[in-house]
C-alpha cells in the first residue's frame, strides 16, 4: 500500500520535472538566437518583422497582476473576515455558496461577460476607440482571484484557536479589535498563501484576458490594448509556422512565465520561513 | 507551511496546460505524415485526362492536405463533394497556416499544401508549384452604424498606419477609429497588409486570433474598422467599397476589387502525386466545382 502512495507522489514530481526540462529545452534555442538581452528587454514584439522583445509582455503581466491583487485582495480578505467572524450564520450560508460558485465559473465565461458588458461600458465611459485594455483585464482578473483569496483566508481564520479570541475579548478588546489584532495575525501565513494563490491565478490566466485585453503588444497603460505573457503565447501559437523562430520564441515566453511563477513561490517561501523563525 | 504547498497546485496546473498546448502544436505536423511515395509507385500514375479520372477509375487511398486555415470552408465542401465522386478516397485537412502547409509539401509531410497567399520566391525556388483553386476577397468591414461606405486603398492604409485616427476625417461622425486586425502569422493579416502596402507599419488598436472574433468585435463597436475574408462577412457588419468597388463575387473574379488573394493548392515540382492526390487536385481545379466553391463563399477562378 505504501508503494502506491509513493508512486502517486512520484507522478506529480515526475510531471514537474518533465515540464521543466521540456520548457527549458524548447525555450532556450530562441533566446540564444535572439539574445537574452534583446529578448527580455526589447520593447518591440513584431514577429513578422523579426523583432522579439518581450518587455511589454513582462511589464503587462506584472502590472496586470499587481492591479488585480491590489483590487482583489482587500475585498477578498475583508469578505473572508466577514464570513469567518462577523456574518450571522444564515447570511454566511448564502454568501459562502456564492463564493464557491464564483470559483467554479470557467474563465472563458469571465472573459465573455467582460467582453460583452465591461468592454463596451469602458469604451463609452472613458470615450476610448475601444474598451479592450489593461484596465478591463485587471477588473476581470480581480474578480477571478476573489474566490481563491476568500476561501483560503477564511479557512486560515477559522483555524485560529478559539482561546486566543476569548482571551482577547476577556481582556476587554472589542470584537473588531479581536479580529484584526488577534485572529488575523494568527492566520497570517494562511492569508499570505491566499494572496500568492491569487497572484498565481492572475499571472497564469490566459483565456479570460485574451478576450478583454485587446492583445496588441503595447507598453502597458491602463486604457491601452495590451498583451500578457500568457496571451502572447495563446494568440500567436495557432498560426506560427512549425519550427519558425516565432514558434520557438513563444516557448521562450513560456519559460519566462515559468520562471516568474517559480520566483514568486520562492520569495513567499522565504518570507514565511523568516516569519516562523522570528 | 503546508498551505503554501497547496498554493502551488493551480500554478502547476496552469503550467501543465501550457506545456500540453505546446506539445499539441508540435505534434500536429508529424501526425500528418503519410507515405505518398509508396502508393505512387504501386499504381499506374501520370494519368493526364483531367476531369475524367475523377469520374471513371475507382480510386482509393488517403490524400493529406495541410495549410491555410482560411481555406477551411473551401476544403470542407471540396472534401464533402469529392466523397461522392470517389468514395474510396479520404481527404484529410489540417489547418496549420499557409507557411507550414507549403513547408509541409516541400518536406514531403503532406500530399498537397494549401496557401491563401501567393508563393514567395524562396518557395518557388525550392520547387513549390501553385494551382489556383479559388479567389478570396479580403473585405474591409465597419460597424453598420458607420456612415462611411467607400474608402480608397490609400485611406485604408492611412487608417491602419494611424495617420488618420478619426472618422470625421473620412466623412463620418466625430469618433475615434478603433483599428482591428489579426495577429502576426495570420494569412488574412499578411494578405491584407501586403495588398494595402502597410506591412509591419500597422498601428492596431486590437488584435484578434480569428476571423470570427474580428467580425464579432467590429459588430460590437461603432468605432471599429477591421478586415476579414469576404466569405466570412455577414450582415452584422458592413463591407465598405474600396475605390468605389463593392466587394462581391463578381468584382473579385474580374479583378476590379483591389483587396483579394488566391487560394492555392501547392505541389512540389518533380514529385509525383499519388493517383488519389492527383485526381483530387484535378477535381479541385476543374470548372465543375465552381458552384461548390461558391457555396463555401469563395470565388472560382474559371
Amino acid at each position: 500500500m505504501q508503494a502506491v502512495f509513493f508512486l502517486c507522489g512520484l507522478v506529480a514530481v515526475g510531471f514537474v520535472l518533465l515540464i521543466t526540462v521540456y520548457l527549458v529545452l524548447s525555450g532556450l534555442p530562441a533566446i540564444r538566437q535572439i539574445g537574452l538581452f534583446d529578448f527580455l528587454l526589447g520593447s518591440t514584439w513584431a514577429a513578422g518583422q523579426g523583432q522579439f522583445g518581450i518587455l511589454p509582455l513582462i511589464l503587462t503581466s506584472v502590472w496586470g497582476t499587481a492591479g488585480a491583487v491590489l483590487l482583489g485582495v482587500p475585498v477578498g480578505f475583508l469578505t473572508a473576515v466577514f464570513l469567518a467572524k462577523v456574518a450571522p450564520r444564515r447570511l454566511a450560508d448564502v454568501v459562502r455558496p456564492a463564493v464557491s460558485l464564483l470559483a467554479g465559473i470557467p474563465s472563458v465565461v469571465y472573459g465573455l461577460v467582460g467582453m460583452i458588458v465591461l468592454v463596451p461600458w469602458l469604451r463609452d465611459a472613458l470615450h476610448l476607440p475601444a474598451g479592450d485594455s489593461l484596465l478591463a483585464a485587471i477588473l476581470v482578473l480581480a474578480v477571478m482571484i476573489l474566490p481563491s483569496i476568500i476561501n483560503l483566508s477564511e479557512t486560515a481564520l477559522a483555524a485560529v484557536p478559539k482561546e486566543y479570541e476569548e482571551a482577547s475579548l476577556a481582556l476587554g478588546a472589542t470584537d473588531l479589535e479581536t479580529y484584526f489584532r488577534v485572529s488575523v495575525p494568527a492566520a497570517k501565513s494562511g492569508i499570505a498563501a491566499a494572496v500568492v494563490l491569487g497572484i498565481g491565478r492572475a499571472i497564469g490566466e490566459a483565456m479570460a484576458i485574451l478576450m478583454v485585453a485587446g492583445n496588441v503588444a503595447n507598453m502597458p497603460a491602463l486604457t491601452k490594448s495590451v498583451r500578457f505573457l500568457t496571451t502572447g503565447i495563446a494568440i500567436e501559437l495557432n498560426y506560427s509556422a512549425e519550427g519558425s523562430l516565432q514558434r520557438q520564441a513563444l516557448f521562450s515566453i513560456g519559460l519566462v512565465l515559468f520562471l516568474f511563477i517559480m520566483l514568486i513561490n520562492v520569495l513567499l517561501d522565504l518570507v514565511l520561513k523568516h516569519d516562523k523563525e522570528v | 507551511m503546508k498551505t503554501i504547498y497547496r498554493a502551488f497546485a493551480p500554478v502547476m496546473a496552469a503550467l501543465v496546460l501550457c506545456a500540453a498546448l505546446a506539445a499539441c502544436g508540435q505534434s500536429a505536423a508529424p501526425a500528418a505524415v503519410t507515405a505518398p511515395a509508396d502508393t505512387a509507385s504501386e499504381n499506374d500514375t501520370g494519368d493526364s485526362a483531367p476531369v475524367e479520372t475523377t469520374g471513371t477509375a475507382e480510386l482509393s487511398g488517403t490524400v493529406n492536405t495541410d495549410g491555410s486555415t482560411s481555406m477551411a470552408d473551401v476544403m470542407g465542401v471540396l472534401t464533402e463533394t469529392y466523397r461522392e465522386v470517389q468514395p474510396g478516397v479520404t481527404v484529410n485537412y489540417s489547418g496549420t497556416g499557409s507557411g507550414s502547409g507549403i513547408e509541409g509539401v516541400l518536406a514531403g509531410t503532406c500530399d498537397i499544401g494549401l496557401s491563401s497567399r501567393e508563393l514567395k520566391d524562396s518557395e518557388t525556388e525550392q520547387g513549390a508549384v501553385a494551382h489556383v483553386v479559388a479567389l478570396d476577397g479580403v473585405a474591409v468591414i465597419v460597424n453598420p452604424e458607420n456612415g462611411v461606405a467607400d474608402l480608397t486603398v490609400e485611406q485604408i492604409a492611412d487608417i491602419y498606419t494611424g495617420k488618420v485616427s478619426n472618422w470625421s476625417e473620412l466623412g463620418g461622425d466625430d469618433a475615434p477609429i478603433a483599428v482591428y486586425g489579426r495577429e502576426d502569422g495570420s494569412g488574412t493579416r499578411s494578405a491584407f497588409e501586403e495588398i494595402v502596402g502597410v506591412e509591419g507599419e500597422c498601428a492596431y488598436t486590437n488584435e484578434y486570433g480569428s476571423t470570427g472574433d474580428v467580425i464579432g468585435n467590429v459588430a460590437g463597436n461603432a468605432n471599429a474598422i477591421g478586415y476579414a475574408s469576404l466569405s466570412a462577412v455577414d450582415d452584422s457588419v458592413k463591407a465598405v467599397a474600396v475605390g468605389g468597388v463593392t466587394p462581391t463575387e463578381a468584382t473579385v473574379k474580374d479583378g476590379s476589387y483591389a483587396i483579394q488573394r488566391p487560394f492555392l493548392m501547392v505541389t512540389k515540382d518533380g514529385v509525383e502525386l499519388s493517383p488519389a492526390a492527383q485526381a483530387f487536385l484535378e477535381y479541385a481545379t476543374s470548372p465543375d466545382v465552381a458552384e461548390t466553391i461558391a457555396a463555401a463563399g469563395a470565388v472560382a477562378p474559371n
